[in-house]
């Protein structure tokens, strides 16, 4: 495999896929002026889900789950976050946003405010948490991305790895109901892969519902509980990691395994 | 053959650099005789140097101080054995002038405590390394001050032993915290004294009221108009949401200012009648009508062109156009002719018998052309953020307002730090202007002083003078930007 082997024992005893619906995009389409980057898009995802998104560069794969947190527009369909449809209702986006967290490829860190003001930012002025336990909160979280002795630094003082276990705190900060990941590991150095990946790791073994665009496919076959293929903005093929690895369907995904495992 | 095997066994531990490299030799050979053409160049620029001071220093250093004019000071020249200096009597005749203009002398107290407060007031704003007690010591400091120049009387007396209490007592203060155990004092709710900033919103007001004078309640009632909208925001917001909030939040301070302060003013002046003299307009000049044009207009505009680089940015077609067409009109428009409106045009539009006082109407087309070029800078500021901080944003469920307060501007505004203080030095320079619609500011002055017999012929003196004046300012500004942007440096270190 390309990226890096996932050489831990993933524990599954807390990943429980209930049939609670998380996410429902029904025929969503979006295109970017005349360009269709999104062709009938037809997902569901229950709680505690653990989706792995490939594909080639273009096919869509950031601009999907970009459309979920509504960083993108959708023109027609329906996205259902958690029993809320996003339209362009504000509010309703808002309260989305607040329940769903996202981890960027670039970090997209706030270079002025310390480790901690960047973890008690949106808790404190969205959540409207006292400092005080918004401090608490936070320092628990950074415990668990393992930097606690971080926080008073500014994230241009950390590395890459670093900066990306901080966005990850950040969002886990805001309590979400859903984690996006769009291509975290994809900036940074082969060491600092693996400390974020064994993050996310940790953050499945505790049932969190994770929608994951990457390239990391050893964390895909050992975490994952459905990985989708797109190509062409379109759904390709999904299938249970075991399946889709071993026994791929399309023509589309056989060459894009071959050319990346 | 080369040998492509190598295995380390011996780290290489940390060395001192080399004696060539460091100390003020080192730091001359690297900067000033870097090679033969660099070293040239040090000697023909320190010869040039050498020679303006040769020129300079002899003129400047004239013992004029007591002429009493021109023909007296060249006499005095005479005396000292020199060819030629410069006459500096002028300067000590009319320094009190080139300050105030022709406010009157008895009252001058007035603007200098302006002056002074002004630094009070600023100091919370611009540093963040002064303790609160500290900045409170100043203002009684200052005010403590002002009393030994006020006219004697019983009111001043009785202001003179509580200001000096108080100032005893927060000197006390000063001296017992101590700096590195305050923090957790502060930390485990120790007392501490109201912040400084609530005297710097107070001194918006007190301003105008210390240097124009009049009763008490003008600047109380503006003040009071500013709470009225605070108020209307607080009880519409609930009721009618929050934009209907916001415009009457706008509206009603327009409204009381406009047609009732003056009634509340009268009113409360007629029961209890306390104020200051007032003093015309016309009598301003000098320094203080160029740092009352220039200061009220650098704080005006900074928010006005944060508004609208943010209008210019907004996907709302209105608002965009109306920031646009507004920035690009004033833009194209030289602040002399928007001065030359002001004074002669403006008038014919009003509506007979108004009287709408010329500083305040220079200050709002000085403070209108300077938010134009500001709201250029911020957009700068705005535009050289990554698309990723506003994802960011969006992504943690800020709103529009938080994520430009807490994410968006701060950051643009540290961005464009270099070109906002610009903007404030050129508008501040070009305060001189007024002196074209015939405002007297330090270089308006200048020619009435030369007007005189005693000084006609002085040109230098006067000149100099007044740039003096005038680079103080701008270098401390400029100094204050660098060390703004060393402050709000977060990459390393």
């Amino acid at each position: 495999m390309p990226a890096q082997e996932i050489e831990r024992e993933v524990d599954h005893s807390h990943m429980h896929v209930s049939d609670t619906l998380a996410i429902e995009i029904v025929g969503m389409n979006k295109w970017y002026g005349q360009f269709h980057v999104l062709r009938d898009i037809d997902l569901t995802v229950y709680e505690g889900e653990r989706i792995v998104i490939c594909g080639p560069s273009g096919s869509g794969k950031s601009t999907l789950i970009r459309c979920i947190n509504r960083l993108e527009e959708h023109q027609a369909g329906q996205i259902i976050v958690d029993g809320t449809e996003l339209s362009s209702d504000l509010k309703n986006v808002d309260k989305v946003r607040s329940e769903v967290g996202m981890v960027f490829q670039h970090f997209n860190l706030f270079p002025h405010l310390t480790v901690l003001d960047n973890l008690t930012l949106a808790p404190i002025w969205v959540r409207k948490t006292p400092r005080k336990e918004a401090e608490d909160i936070a320092m628990q979280y950074l415990e668990k991305v393992k930097i606690p002795e971080q926080a008073l630094k500014f994230p241009g003082q950390l590395s890459g790895g670093q900066q990306q276990r901080v966005a990850i705190a950040r969002s886990l900060c805001m309590k979400p109901k859903i984690m996006l990941f769009d291509e975290p590991t994809s900036a940074l150095d082969p060491e600092m892969i693996k400390e974020v990946l064994d993050t996310m790791i940790e953050l499945a073994e505790e049932g969190m519902t994770m929608l994951v665009v990457t390239h990391e496919m050893g964390f895909a076959e050992k975490v994952a509980n459905r990985v989708i293929f797109m190509d062409d903005g379109q759904i390709v093929e999904q299938n249970e990691p075991v399946e889709f690895f071993n026994n791929p369907q399309s023509d589309r995904t056989k060459l894009f395994l071959s050319q990346i495992l | 053959m080369t040998q492509t095997s190598y295995v380390r066994t011996e780290m290489v531990p940390q060395k001192a650099p080399p004696a060539s490299s460091a100390g003020v030799i080192g730091w001359m050979r690297a900067n000033l005789f870097d090679g033969w053409m660099n070293s040239i160049l040090t000697v023909i620029s320190l010869v040039f140097i050498g020679w303006v001071l040769i020129l300079a220093v002899p003129w400047i250093w004239s013992p004029t101080w007591n002429g009493t004019s021109l023909q007296d000071c060249r006499e005095l020249i005479e005396v000292a054995g020199k060819q030629q200096g410069a006459c500096w009597g002028v300067i000590n005749e009319r320094w009190p002038q080139m300050l105030f203009g022709f406010y009157p002398e008895e009252l001058r107290i007035r603007p200098s405590l302006a002056f002074f407060l002004l630094f009070v007031a600023l100091i919370p704003v611009l540093f963040n390394m002064i303790s609160r007690r500290m900045n409170w010591l100043l203002l009684v400091l200052v005010l403590f001050g002002a009393t030994f120049f006020a006219e004697a009387s019983v009111l001043v007396t009785l202001a003179k032993i509580v200001l000096g209490i108080t100032l005893v007592y927060l000197a006390y203060t000063v001296f017992s915290t101590n700096a590195d155990t305050r923090a957790e004092e502060i930390a485990a709710g120790a007392n501490r004294l109201p912040n400084p900033l609530y005297f710097s919103a107070i001194y918006l007001f007190l301003m105008p009221w210390l240097l124009w004078g009049g009763p008490i309640w003008a600047p109380i009632g503006a003040a009071l108009g500013l709470g009225l909208g605070w108020l209307a925001y607080r009880l519409l917001a609930p009721v009618i949401g929050n934009l209907g909030a916001v415009i009457a939040a706008f509206l009603v301070p327009v409204v009381w200012w406009l047609f009732l302060n003056g009634f509340f003013i009268s009113a409360m002046s007629a029961v209890i009648p306390v104020g200051l003299e007032p003093v015309d307009s016309r009598l301003f000049g000098g320094l203080l009508l160029s740092v009352t044009i220039g200061v009220t207009a650098i704080v005006i505009s900074l928010p006005l062109g944060i508004v609208l680089a943010l209008g210019r940015q907004s996907d709302l077609l209105i608002v965009k156009s109306l920031s646009v067409m507004f920035i690009e009109f004033i833009r194209g428009v030289p602040l002399i002719t928007l001065l030359f409106v002001a004074s002669v045009l403006l008038n014919i539009f009003m509506p007979p018998g108004t009287n709408f006082d010329i500083i305040l109407r220079v200050i709002i087309m000085a403070t209108l052309f300077a938010s134009a070029y500001m709201a250029e800078v911020v957009r700068g500021g705005l535009a050289a953020l990554p698309r990723g901080q506003y994802e960011a944003a969006d992504a943690l469920g800020l709103d529009y307002w938080k994520s430009q307060r807490l994410i968006i501007m701060p950051q643009a505004l540290k961005i464009s730090i270099p070109g906002i203080v610009s903007t404030f030095i050129g508008l501040f320079k070009d305060t001189t202007l007024v002196s074209i619609i015939g405002l007297l500011d330090p270089l308006g002055l200048s020619n009435a002083i030369r007007a005189d017999a005693a000084w006609t012929g002085i040109v230098w003196e006067l000149y100099g003078f007044t740039a003096l004046l005038f680079f103080i300012f701008t270098f401390s500004m400029s100094r204050y930007s660098m060390y703004l942007e060393r402050r709000l440096r977060t990459d390393h270190g």
